[in-house]
């Protein structure tokens, strides 16, 4: 019973982590239709940046929640930026051109990113400053929940519901749905439609700055190539639980992290990734739309 | 503008036909032979997942070059040394040994630490019959490619004996798990060898999982290994991933003793595991304590140069750089085939990390040292032999 809580745990933790990637990806797909597969390299980017930026503060001589918090600023703003930066050159260009040549793009954004972080950063491994101290919050025998876990599932769940709520009940939430809705219109209506994209892919980006902050603390090893696998799982999630949608993200997530430690577990270690992909086919020839792709009340 | 790409490609089809008529009838190796100058290539992990062992191993090789060129080079050629980075990866690693081989014409081959990449290269050095010396790949599959195929380390199956035999008699251990990574036929080969003989002394592996190269959580897997509550942990990979493993198992309350082969030796396992790494032992190809004069010499010469205390990485590609300068000396004409059977007549070198012969199966025969992690160092324990 011990074993199958710490599972249980275990599982929850990695699903957070997916959890939080998902939501950039289902945000931009949400408004533009477009897979962004450089998602995961701004990620891998906003690791980078709380790396150097943390460094060259020396925030790891007073680990703290004041250092902590100026890390994900400074990931947080170099995300955006180069969110911005993607958005701009890469996609902005393609607008009226079909779907699949933004999609190739976006894969060769994702490409060039990776390349260009080992010959920027190098492709060695480095070690993530420790700039809070995880510690146990709580211990009952062999099982216990630590702090970063915590954080990483209260930060997903968070900013869950602030999309929700940012989507349906604010003005900019009602532009991106029109936008959503219908290009062309919007665009007669007097809506700034690439004003519109901007802020999505601010968003989007600082959630993927805020995820890489988070999850290279809890994990202290960071390469230009990490975005890959997770970026990978978390698109699963996000095509799970039904891409576009919130709730269907974190959902995914939680599944795909779930899923994989119960394989480890109670079958094969060495069968982990076959499961999560795996469970892709699965869902795309069950459920296409994925859990809760049906529910348009959240699809932005 | 058509114009000018009708005469760029005018002149790279030129070039190409130029490149080649010019090497029409002559093998890299008589191209090789026929230099003014003694070119040695080299493919490593500078960057990547392990870099450091490139890098280390590269320290070590341009100390023995430096120092023999610094002597006048061999027969009066100076030895240049071409080095390529393979960033970690087997294709890269086969594709720029090629490149040393075929363009740079290089008449010896030295590299890589980890076996899947040496494995990944030595059949491009076996074809075009270039010796290659491996300093530490120690899957035995590596010099079974063929017989230009040398290395200066022992064997998995040895040294995968000796932490058994360690675990068993020194550290009392009865109860092991091992965490082995799938994607590497280092750890796949150590893992076996050492359950083999762990188990043939009288001990119980108790858990055995797996997970890949690249991999960051290792809960579920750990979680599962306390479960079955082992006295040891035995951890054959490379460093990055032994310095998370050994952070998680100790967050999830294992106490067990983590054990470890010479993929462990870098200085970024103290700084990636941290304090949950201390108190781990390893086998390694050398230690610092060692009272052998060729190995206190190499680590003085080293300091000298570098200002810092070698790695074993270091001290056996400093050993695969000196049999090789060697077997080309002692080589009656410069052509690969006569380096190759110097290299493999080479009997009781007397190296940094201890005597060195090669045997019939071109590996060598040599002890291991077990090695403590004690704080940010490496505290020497005890030298076993075959």
């Amino acid at each position: 019973m011990e074993e199958f809580v710490q599972h249980l745990l275990n599982g929850l933790n990695l699903g957070a982590v997916y959890a939080l990637i998902a939501l950039g990806y289902t945000m931009v797909y949400g408004v533009l239709q477009l897979i962004n597969f450089a998602h995961s390299e701004v990620y891998m980017v906003g690791a980078f940046a709380g790396f150097y930026g943390a460094n060259f503060l020396r925030l790891t001589d007073k680990p703290g929640w004041g250092a902590f918090a100026l890390t994900l600023l400074m990931s947080v703003v170099v995300c955006s930026v180069l969110g911005l930066c993607i958005e701009r050159f890469a996609y902005r260009p393609l607008r009226n051109a079909p779907k699949l040549n933004a999609l190739i793009t976006a894969i060769g954004v994702s490409l060039f990113l990776q390349f260009a972080g080992q010959v920027v950063f190098g492709a060695t491994p480095q070690f993530f400053p420790q700039v809070l101290e995880d510690r146990t919050l709580f211990q009952a025998g062999a099982i216990q929940i630590q702090l970063f876990d915590v954080t990483i599932l209260s930060v997903a769940l968070i900013a869950m519901a602030g999309l929700h709520y940012l989507i349906q009940y604010t003005r900019t939430g009602m532009a991106i749905r029109a936008v959503s809705f219908s290009f062309r219109s919007a665009t007669l209506m007097g809506i700034n439609v690439n004003g519109v994209i901007a802020v999505t892919f601010i968003i989007g980006s600082s959630l993927a700055g805020i995820a890489a902050v988070l999850v290279a603390l809890k994990y202290p090893k960071i390469d230009p190539l990490m975005g890959m696998l997770y970026g990978m799982k978390a698109f699963v999630a996000a095509v799970l639980g039904g891409i576009g949608n919130f709730r269907g993200a974190v959902l995914g997530g939680i599944i795909m992290g779930l899923s994989e430690e119960m394989v480890v577990a109670y079958l094969s270690s060495s069968l982990r990734d076959a499961l999560a992909f795996g469970l892709l086919i699965f869902i795309l020839l069950v459920r296409p739309s994925g859990l809760l792709g049906q529910m348009k009340v959240e699809k932005v | 503008m058509r114009r000018f790409i009708r005469i760029v490609t005018t002149v790279s089809v030129l070039f190409l036909s130029v490149s080649c008529t010019k090497n029409s009838g002559q093998t890299p190796s008589q191209i090789a032979a026929a230099l003014t100058e003694i070119r040695i290539g080299q493919f490593g992990s500078m960057t990547g997942g392990e870099a450091t062992f490139g890098q280390s191993t590269d320290k070590g090789i341009r100390l023995a070059i430096d120092a023999k060129n610094a002597s006048g080079g061999i027969k009066g050629k100076k030895i240049v040394l071409i080095t390529e980075d393979n960033q970690g990866k087997p294709d890269e690693a086969s594709a720029v040994v090629k490149k040393l081989i075929t363009q740079d014409n290089v008449l010896a081959v030295l590299g890589e630490v980890a076996s899947t990449r040496s494995l990944a290269a030595a059949p491009i050095a076996q074809k075009n019959k270039i010796p290659m010396i491996s300093p530490s790949s120690t899957n035995p599959k590596v010099t079974k490619v063929g017989d230009y195929i040398f290395r200066v380390c022992f064997i998995d199956p040895f040294q995968g004996s000796v932490m058994a035999r360690f675990a068993n008699d020194n550290l009392k251990v009865k109860k092991v798990a091992i965490l082995k990574d799938l994607k590497s036929d280092y750890s796949l080969g150590l893992a076996e060898f050492f359950s083999a003989k762990f188990k043939e002394l009288g001990g119980e592996i108790v858990s055995e999982q797996n997970f890949q190269t690249g991999d960051s959580d290792f809960k579920g897997q750990l979680t599962r290994i306390r479960s079955s509550n082992p006295d040891a942990l035995f951890i054959p990979a490379y460093y990055t991933e032994v310095g998370l493993i050994a952070r998680q198992a100790r967050q999830l309350g294992i106490k067990a003793v983590l054990l470890g082969g010479d993929g462990w030796d870098s200085p970024k396992l103290f700084e990636i595991g941290e304090t949950a790494i201390n108190g781990a032992y390893f086998s390694n190809h050398y230690a610092t304590e060692s009272n052998n004069l060729a190995t206190q010499n190499f680590i003085k010469n080293f300091k000298a140069k570098y200002n810092h205390t070698p790695d074993g990485l270091a001290a056996a590609g400093y050993d695969a750089a000196m049999i090789l300068i060697n077997a080309i000396e002692t080589a009656p004409e410069l052509t690969p085939e006569a380096i190759r059977n110097q290299i493999a007549a080479t009997k009781n070198y007397d190296g940094a990390t201890g005597k060195i012969t090669i045997n019939g199966e071109r590996n060598a025969d040599k002890d291991a040292f077990i090695v403590k992690v004690d704080g940010k160092g490496l505290k020497f324990i005890t030298l076993l032999g075959p």
